[in-house]
C-alpha cells in the first residue's frame, strides 16, 4: 500500500512517494499557475522515477495554497451572499464591515440579516421566520446568486437553527451552494462568518480544481483516494474539501513541521524550514505545530482560524548577499535561482553561492565561485548562522536547549550546530520535509463550546467535549482505535460569575485506509 | 475641543488596550460600533476637562457583561440609545455631555458610538483610567456619587431603570439583569454636573489612549521599538523582560483567577516574574518580591510588536515585555484602596506605589 503526498507552494511542488514510514522516492518540479499541470509533472516524473505500479497507490494526499491565493489575489472568486440569522442583535455591526471594500465589491456587497440566533445559555434570541428567510431566498433567486453562507449568533453552540435556516433557503434555492459557519469556524461571529463567505466564494473555484486534480490522478491510471490537507495537518477527503476549500488556507507550514516531526523521530523541537525566499521557525510540541493566538488576516479579513505561531525571516538559498556592507535577503533571486546565481552562470552572489564557496554544499559549478575571498565566505557564513539563530531563540519558550531541526531546500546554508540548539538534526529527504508532512496527515475531530456549568460539573463538560471530538473524528474517516485526544483548552469567561467556561478539544486519528 | 473621526478611534482602540491591564474586553467590536456610526452619523466633538459648564450634565455610556459573549451576539447599535433615553426620561432632563465609564477596554469607545447618533460631545476623561471589574469601582464612587438611576438596556427593546442604596447595590442588581438579557448590556447613568465631574472623574484618558495607540501604530508601520516608546508617553516603569512559561488558570469565589509565570530574557536572564490575574492582570512579583499591584496599571506587551496582550490571550511561548503605570492619585486614597487595593482582590498586601517599589529597588 503506497501513498503520495504532494505540496503544492509558491516555487515549487514537491511530491513524495512512501510505503508505511518509509520514504520511497521524491522529486521536485515548478509551480504553474493552474496548478495542475504542476501536479501532474511531478507525479509522472515521480513513477518514472521509482517505477511503483500505479495500482499500488491508495492514497494521494495534497496541500496546496491555491484556495489562499485566490482570495488574496481576488480572482476566480464566486458572486457570493451572506444571511446572517441574529435580528434584532448584531444588526449594528451588519457582515463584511470590518472587509477591504474592493473584496466586498468583487463579492457582490449581498448582505441580509433575518430573526434568529441563540443566546449564551441557549435561549433564542428570537424564533425563525419562515417567511422572512423565503422572501431573502426570492431576492438571492432573482439576483442570481450560486453560493449563499449562513451565519448565526452562537451557532458553535447550537447549530440546529442555522442548519433549519440552510434547509429552507435550500428548498428555494435547489441550485444554490451552501457554506454553513459552524461547519467552518470557532466562537466569534464576525470571524467565523468572514471563513464561511470565504469559503462560498470559492465555491467555484473549489468544485474546479478538485476535479482537476481527479483528472490528473485519472490520467496518470491512479486509482486511489483523493485528499487535502487542512489548517491544522489533517487530512479531509477531497468531497469535503469541495465543499470547504477554506480549510486548506494555512497547510503549508503546517505540512513542513509535521514532516519534520515524522522525518526526525522528534516531538518537541524547533522546525526551521529553509527554503528559495524565505526561512520559516515554527515549534513542535507534542509532535503538532504550537499555534498563534492573535487574529490573522487573510486578504485583509480578519479571521480566527488557528495558524501554526511561525516567524519568518527572509532568507532562503535564493537570497541576494551584498558585500559592502555585508547584507544576506530579504531580496532573493527565487525560481530564477538556476540562471541567475553565481554557480549556475549568472551575475548574482547568492546565499547558495557562499554555501558552495563554503564547501558546505556541492551542486552547480563549483569553479565560478573560486575567486570569492575567503574572508568574505567565511563571514556571509557566519551572518547565515545568526540570522538561523536569533530566529529559532525567538521562538524558544525557556532557556533550555531543545534540538533543531532543519529541512527545506535551503537547508544547505546552515552548518551542523547552531547556538542554543541541544542538537541540529537535518533528517533524511529534508528537501521535501513538505510533502511529506502531508502523506503522513492524520484525521482529525474538533469542538469549540461554550458550556455553562449550573447542572453540569466541569469534569462532566470536559467529557461531553472529549467524546463528541472523537466521535467527529471517526465521522470524518479516522481509524477508531487510533483515535487521540490531542488538545485540550478550558478557559473560564472574563467578567461573567464563574459558571461559563469555554472548551476546545482537539482529537486525532490514522486515516482509515479504504480497501 | 477638537474632532473625533475615525482615524482618531482607531488609535483610541489599540491604546485602550493597554489601558486595559490585561482586562477590559477585545477594544475591536466597540471600535466597529463607534465606526460605523460615524460612518453614518458623522464625527463626534471631544471636549477637555475645562470646555465643561459647571452646569452641564454628564452621564456615562457603558457596555456591561461577559465581552465574549459580545464577539457572538454584536450589538444592534439601539441598545445603548434606548438606555440613555430611558435615563433622560426618567431624570426629565437632557444630557448634554457623555463620559466613559473606564478608558481601558472596550468601553473606551462605546461612548462615541452612542455621542454620534444623540448628537452629544464626549468629555475627555473616565471613572477608571484602566479597566476594572465592578461597576463601583470608579473614581466617582470616592466622591459620593452614585450611579443611579441607571437605565439598562437589550437589543430587544428592553429597558430597565434601578435606584438603589449603594454602588455596590448597582453592580449586583445591574449584574442580574445583564445576566437576564444575555450576558450583554447597555448601561447608562452616573448622571452628575459638570462641576462635580471636574471634581470625581480621571482627567484626559481617551486622549491619553489615543496617544499611546498612535504611538504603537506609528511604530507598526516603521518596524521601530514601540516599547520604548509606549514607556515614554505611558510615564510607564518597565518591570520585566521575559518569556511566558507557564499560565495557570482556576475558577474560585465565581471568578476566574489565574497566574502567568515569565522566565526572564536578557538583562532579566536567571529571573522569574510571577502575574496574577482576575479579568486584569493585578499583582507582579519578581523573584518573590512585589514589584507593582493594583490600582495601579500592569501590562504586558508583545516584546516585538508592542501589542497588549488580554489575561484571556495568555499564551505559552509569548516574548513579552511587563510594564506598570502609576494610577491616578485618586485611588491612592484610604477610600480609593478600600474599594480597589490589593485587599480587596483577596491580596494580604499593603498597597505601595509602583514608582516607590522602583525607587527602593534603585537604592539597595
Amino acid at each position: 500500500m503506497l501513498r503520495i503526498g504532494i505540496d503544492v507552494g509558491g516555487t515549487n511542488t514537491d511530491a513524495v512517494l512512501m510505503s508505511g514510514t518509509s520514504v520511497l522516492g521524491w522529486v521536485k518540479a515548478g509551480t504553474t499557475r493552474d496548478v495542475t499541470t504542476g501536479i501532474t509533472a511531478a507525479l509522472r516524473e515521480l513513477l518514472a522515477k521509482t517505477q511503483a505500479a500505479t495500482s499500488d497507490i491508495s492514497a494521494v494526499m495534497i496541500g496546496t495554497t491555491h484556495f489562499v491565493n485566490a482570495v488574496v489575489q481576488r480572482r476566480d472568486l464566486t458572486e457570493t451572499a451572506i444571511v446572517r440569522l441574529g435580528l434584532p442583535a448584531t444588526k449594528g455591526l451588519p457582515p463584511m464591515i470590518d472587509w477591504p471594500s474592493d473584496l466586498r465589491d468583487v463579492l457582490g456587497n449581498h448582505a441580509y440579516l433575518a430573526h434568529g440566533g441563540y443566546e449564551v445559555d441557549g435561549r433564542l434570541i428570537a424564533p425563525l421566520d419562515e417567511a422572512e428567510l423565503r422572501q431573502i431566498a426570492a431576492d438571492i433567486r432573482a439576483k442570481g446568486i450560486s453560493s449563499v453562507a449562513v451565519s448565526a449568533v452562537f451557532s458553535p453552540v447550537n447549530g440546529e437553527l442555522e442548519q433549519r435556516a440552510a434547509a429552507i433557503l435550500r428548498e428555494e434555492l435547489p441550485d444554490v451552494t451552501f457554506s454553513v459557519s459552524s461547519e467552518i469556524g470557532r466562537i466569534g461571529l464576525l470571524e467565523r462568518e468572514n471563513a464561511a463567505i470565504m469559503n462560498a466564494c470559492l465555491a467555484d473555484l473549489g468544485r474546479k480544481t478538485i476535479q482537476a486534480f481527479r483528472d490528473a490522478l485519472k490520467e496518470l491510471n491512479i486509482n486511489a483516494q483523493l485528499f487535502l490537507t487542512q489548517n491544522d495537518g489533517t487530512l479531509m477527503s477531497s468531497e469535503f474539501a469541495e465543499k470547504f476549500p477554506v480549510l486548506t488556507f494555512s497547510s503549508g507550514p503546517t505540512n513542513s513541521m509535521r514532516g519534520a516531526a515524522f522525518l526526525s523521530g522528534l516531538k518537541d523541537a524547533i522546525v526551521v524550514d529553509i527554503g528559495g525566499t524565505t526561512t520559516d521557525v515554527g515549534v513542535l510540541s507534542h509532535g503538532f505545530p504550537r499555534e498563534s493566538s492573535v487574529a490573522v488576516e487573510i486578504g485583509g479579513v480578519r479571521t480566527n482560524f488557528r495558524m501554526p505561531d511561525v516567524y519568518s525571516i527572509g532568507l532562503g538559498g535564493g537570497s541576494i548577499v551584498q558585500t559592502e556592507p555585508l547584507a544576506v535577503g530579504p531580496r532573493s533571486v527565487g525560481y530564477e535561482i538556476t540562471s541567475k546565481a553565481r554557480i549556475f552562470g549568472g551575475e548574482q552572489l547568492t546565499a547558495s553561492d557562499i554555501a558552495v564557496a563554503a564547501g558546505m554544499a556541492d551542486f552547480g559549478d563549483r569553479s565560478k565561485v573560486a575567486d570569492l575571498d575567503t574572508g568574505l565566505v567565511e563571514r556571509a557564513v557566519e551572518r547565515i548562522q545568526n540570522m538561523v539563530a536569533e530566529a529559532v531563540d525567538r521562538m524558544k519558550t525557556s532557556a533550555t536547549a531543545l534540538p533543531v531541526i532543519v529541512v527545506g531546500g535551503g537547508s544547505i546554508l546552515v552548518r551542523d550546530q547552531v547556538e542554543g540548539a541541544s542538537e541540529l538534526v537535518k533528517p533524511d529527504h529534508y528537501p521535501v520535509a513538505n510533502a511529506v508532512g502531508a502523506a503522513i496527515a492524520q484525521i482529525s475531530g474538533e469542538v469549540d463550546k461554550i458550556f455553562t456549568l449550573v447542572e453540569l460539573t466541569r469534569e462532566a463538560a470536559l467529557q461531553q467535549a472529549r467524546e463528541e471530538a472523537i466521535a467527529r473524528a471517526a465521522a470524518a474517516g479516522a481509524d477508531p482505535a487510533s483515535i487521540q485526544i490531542v488538545d485540550v483548552e478550558d478557559v473560564p469567561l472574563a467578567y461573567l460569575p464563574g459558571n461559563a467556561t469555554r472548551i476546545r478539544v482537539k482529537a486525532v486519528g490514522d486515516l482509515q485506509i479504504r480497501s | 475641543m477638537r474632532t473625533f473621526d475615525i482615524e482618531n478611534i482607531e488609535n483610541v482602540a489599540v491604546g485602550a488596550a493597554v489601558l486595559g491591564t490585561g482586562g477590559g474586553g477585545d477594544p475591536y467590536i466597540g471600535k466597529l460600533m463607534a465606526i460605523q456610526a460615524m460612518r453614518e452619523c458623522g464625527p463626534v466633538q471631544l471636549l477637555s476637562l475645562d470646555e465643561i459648564k459647571d452646569d452641564d450634565l454628564i452621564g456615562i455610556a457603558a457596555m456591561m457583561g461577559a465581552p465574549t459573549v459580545m464577539v457572538e451576539k454584536l450589538p444592534s447599535g439601539d441598545e445603548i440609545v434606548t438606555a440613555f433615553r430611558a435615563l433622560e426620561s426618567y431624570l426629565g432632563r437632557k444630557i448634554t455631555v457623555i463620559m466613559s465609564a473606564e478608558a481601558g477596554g472596550l468601553n473606551s469607545t462605546v461612548p462615541f458610538a452612542l455621542a454620534a447618533r444623540v448628537g452629544l460631545p464626549v468629555v475627555d476623561a473616565d471613572g477608571m483610567g484602566r479597566a476594572f471589574p465592578e461597576l463601583q469601582m470608579t473614581t466617582l464612587t470616592i466622591y459620593g456619587l452614585g450611579a443611579t438611576p441607571l437605565a439598562i438596556a437589550d437589543e430587544k427593546g428592553n429597558s430597565a431603570v434601578i435606584n438603589t442604596i449603594s454602588n455596590k447595590w448597582t453592580e449586583q442588581l445591574a449584574r442580574s439583569l445583564t445576566i437576564d438579557m444575555g450576558s450583554s448590556a447597555m448601561i447608562a447613568g452616573f448622571t452628575m454636573t459638570g462641576k462635580q465631574m471636574r471634581e470625581a472623574a480621571v482627567p484626559a484618558t481617551i486622549s491619553l489612549a489615543e496617544k499611546i495607540g498612535a504611538t504603537i501604530r506609528e511604530a507598526r508601520r516603521n518596524s521601530t521599538d514601540p516599547v520604548a516608546t509606549v514607556l515614554e508617553v505611558s510615564n510607564g516603569i518597565k518591570l520585566f523582560k521575559g518569556k511566558i512559561s507557564d499560565i495557570e488558570r482556576r475558577t474560585e469565589t465565581g471568578f476566574a483567577r489565574g497566574e502567568a509565570t515569565i522566565v526572564g530574557i536578557g538583562e532579566d536572564q536567571g529571573s522569574t516574574l510571577k502575574i496574577r490575574f482576575q479579568n486584569e492582570f493585578l499583582i507582579a512579583l519578581k523573584d518573590g518580591e512585589v514589584m507593582a499591584t493594583v490600582p495601579d496599571l500592569i501590562t504586558i506587551l508583545d516584546a516585538e510588536t508592542g501589542e497588549p496582550i488580554t489575561t484571556e490571550s495568555l499564551r505559552y511561548g509569548f516574548r513579552v515585555v511587563v510594564m506598570a503605570m502609576p494610577c491616578n492619585e485618586k485611588w491612592r486614597t484610604p477610600m480609593g484602596l478600600e474599594l480597589v487595593g490589593p485587599r480587596y482582590f483577596g491580596y494580604d498586601l499593603d498597597y505601595v506605589p509602583v514608582e516607590e517599589l522602583a525607587a527602593r529597588r534603585n537604592a539597595s
